[in-house]
């Protein structure tokens, strides 16, 4: 059976993590379930439309919520992107460090700097000033 | 080893792990009403039970028992998968929290880990940069122009201060020259205090970025701007009732917690005495083990401490200005810091 | 094993990406691009590179899934319309897409022995192996990246100064 299934998979570190999501999945389901369960069959449901409403602080909605919102949030998603790629270089940088001879810290040193020059060229600019 | 006999043991891991999350996330929440009461110079709950002990198990049920109801003009796929993911993402964050030292196996299975990653670390950023869409969801599924906005405000908060947070994460990352947790622990063991990240690994910058940028990511006080009750009622949860309501506010204090632990790994030794070999290690393997969960237990209990007393103390911060402080002076704190750690390791293994 | 793990996560990967293009609703088809990039993520992690499995969830799952969520919010993107499309593209696009896709693969299959395989594994490639490689043998294209990024930054900076003289 172990051999069918192969040992070293199960064994793997990820597999509790597979285990835990499936967990996790459960977890959340089984009290929506249950709450949707005991509302079913036990308590009353009494709908109605104001009860239903959504509340906006007591005054009735007008029209959806899907409407255009400034778009600065927009830009800093944009500028949260252009960062995240440099997070994921350094991080390789980072771990294999002590490895790696004097060529490579000059290189990221001139990595970090070219992109903390942006950040403040960013900044001179006023992006990074919410408005 | 048999393959049973593994998968029984994981299963029984992840079992125990959640309920002691879960267990911890109810008490949290007790904690931080306890405590919040005390600095308003007031009780806190202490009517049901003895010092208001059962309090978390009867809202509990009290939430499970409110009418589940779903507004009408909501998205309903979306609304009701929100909070499952966050949930989900808070309780699967934890499966990479070492809480006792690794030596402690049971038939070659390690007692105090889920899962013993090579990549650990980035597996805890990759589930907080995908926690985003849990509040991003609920927010717009709900079709309130205040849950809308709260949602946006928190997603737009979450990406700022992720980087800050996962930047902030290097410093030790070099130091160690591993993303595994157990062994950025063992690589603070050697001096008790002193050789702790933030004393002898010289990250106290590090630390402070990273436990302001995790109280702006767990959408704690003084960030809690998504919840700002006088503005945005209760921000991307407003619609949501019952469980449901019951599964994001689980999701906020399970965050707090595995912070909480990842801040104690990081910067504070982990499961590591203060005293280092001061003392004469016990023998027993046993008592070795509880000492061990015992330190861990307590610095953890100190950082949600520290969370509830931030809370209980410093007023909110102002949108403009939370979004400069993160972008403004965070990171570039963050890469201004990694920059002088390399340097002074490099100074350092020049020397030796 | 793998194999069993690579075909189900194969299946949810097509799956998203039909469910993408066959959902109305752009909020619909951004979630199915992030389960396709999940599952991306795994079958990385089964060849064994455990890193560029985290770096496609940090950066493709986390944050440019993010900006098209951001778009979406912002934008009140509703319904689709569903059009008929034009008959040209009809008549011409599926022939079109079959010729590509032979071509494509006739083409791997001609140099299939060139390129050098990697098996499912449970092998894993470590991570200083990469930076290495990284830090070392491709120093050039990684300072030019560095470039890119800046570059990019200027992009981003430029935009926001238009949305701002409007």
């Amino acid at each position: 059976m172990a051999y069918f299934y192969g040992n070293s998979m199960l064994s793997s570190p990820y597999f509790p993590l597979a285990v835990l999501f499936v967990a996790a999945l459960g977890f959340g389901l089984a009290p929506l379930g249950l709450a949707w369960a005991w509302a079913r069959l036990v308590s009353p449901a009494k709908p109605n439309a104001i009860k239903n409403a959504i509340y906006e602080c007591g005054l009735e909605s007008k029209g959806d919520a899907w409407v255009q919102f400034r778009s600065a949030y927009y830009l800093y998603a944009i500028i949260f992107l252009v960062f995240d790629v440099e997070a994921v270089f350094l991080l390789p940088f980072a771990v294999a460090f002590t490895g790696l001879g004097v060529g490579a810290c000059l290189a990221m040193l001139v990595f970090v700097l070219l992109l903390i020059e942006g950040l403040a060229w960013a900044w001179a600019k006023g992006i990074l000033t919410w408005a | 080893m048999s393959i049973w006999l593994f998968l029984l043991f994981s299963i029984l891991k992840v079992a125990v792990v959640t309920a002691i999350f879960l267990g911890g996330v109810a008490y949290t929440v007790l904690l931080e009403r306890k405590v919040v009461g005390r600095i308003q110079n007031r009780w806190g709950p202490s009517r049901v039970g003895p010092f208001g002990l059962w309090q978390p198990m009867v809202d509990g049920l009290k939430l499970f028992l409110k009418e589940d109801f779903i507004p009408a003009g909501v998205y309903r796929p979306l609304y009701l998968t929100a909070p499952l993911i966050a949930l989900g993402c808070s309780l699967l964050s934890i499966a990479v929290v070492p809480f006792g030292s690794q030596d402690i196996t049971v038939h070659g299975v390690k007692v105090f880990e889920l899962a013993d990653l090579n990549i650990g670390l980035l597996v805890l950023l990759g589930v907080t940069s995908m926690s985003i869409y849990g509040i991003a969801l609920a927010g717009w599924s709900s079709n309130n122009k205040y849950s809308l906005l709260g949602s946006l405000r928190s997603s737009a908060q979450m990406i700022s201060y992720e980087l800050a947070l996962g930047l902030s994460l290097v410093g030790v990352v070099l130091r160690t020259g591993s993303f595994s947790l157990a062994d950025i622990v063992k690589a603070q063991s050697a001096h008790g205090a002193l050789s702790w990240n933030i004393l002898g690994g010289g990250q106290i910058i590090a630390f402070l970025i990273y436990i302001t940028a995790a109280y702006a990511e767990t959408n704690r006080a003084p960030f809690d701007l998504p919840e700002a009750e006088t503005e945005l009622v209760a921000g991307y949860h407003t619609e949501y009732s019952s469980m449901k309501f019951a599964m994001f506010f689980m999701a906020e204090y399970g965050n707090m917690i595995t912070v909480s632990c990842v801040a104690t790994l990081l910067f504070f030794g982990g499961w590591n005495s203060p005293f280092g070999h001061l003392f004469p290690e016990p023998q027993n393997i046993v008592i070795q083990a509880l000492l061990a969960l015992f330190w861990f237990i307590i610095k953890v209990f100190f950082f949600l401490f520290l969370y509830i007393w931030v809370r209980g103390t410093l007023p909110r911060f102002r949108y403009d200005q939370l979004m400069g402080f993160g972008w403004r002076y965070l990171l570039p704190i963050a890469m201004l810091n990694i920059v002088g750690t390399s340097l002074v390791l490099s100074a350092l293994m020049a020397n030796s | 094993m793998h194999l069993i793990l690579f075909i189900i996560f194969a299946g949810f990967c097509l799956a998203g990406a039909i469910n993408l293009l066959l959902q109305t609703h752009p909020i619909n088809s951004a979630l199915s691009l992030i389960v396709v990039m999940s599952s991306l993520a795994v079958l990385y992690l089964l060849l064994g590179a455990e890193f560029l499995a985290i770096a496609q969830i940090i950066v493709y799952a986390g944050a440019v899934m993010v900006l098209f969520t951001f778009v979406v919010m912002l934008l009140n993107v509703g319904e689709e319309e569903k059009t008929h499309g034009s008959k040209a593209a009809k008549i011409i696009g599926f022939p079109a897409i079959v010729a590509a896709f032979s071509v494509l693969t006739t083409v791997i299959l001609a140099i299939q022995n060139k390129l050098g395989g990697v098996k499912l594994s449970d092998g894993v490639t470590p991570m200083t192996e990469l930076s290495t490689v990284l830090f070392r043998d491709m120093l050039l294209p990684f300072e030019l990246t560095s470039v890119l990024i800046l570059v990019a930054i200027l992009g981003a900076v430029a935009l926001a100064r238009k949305e701002g003289h409007r």
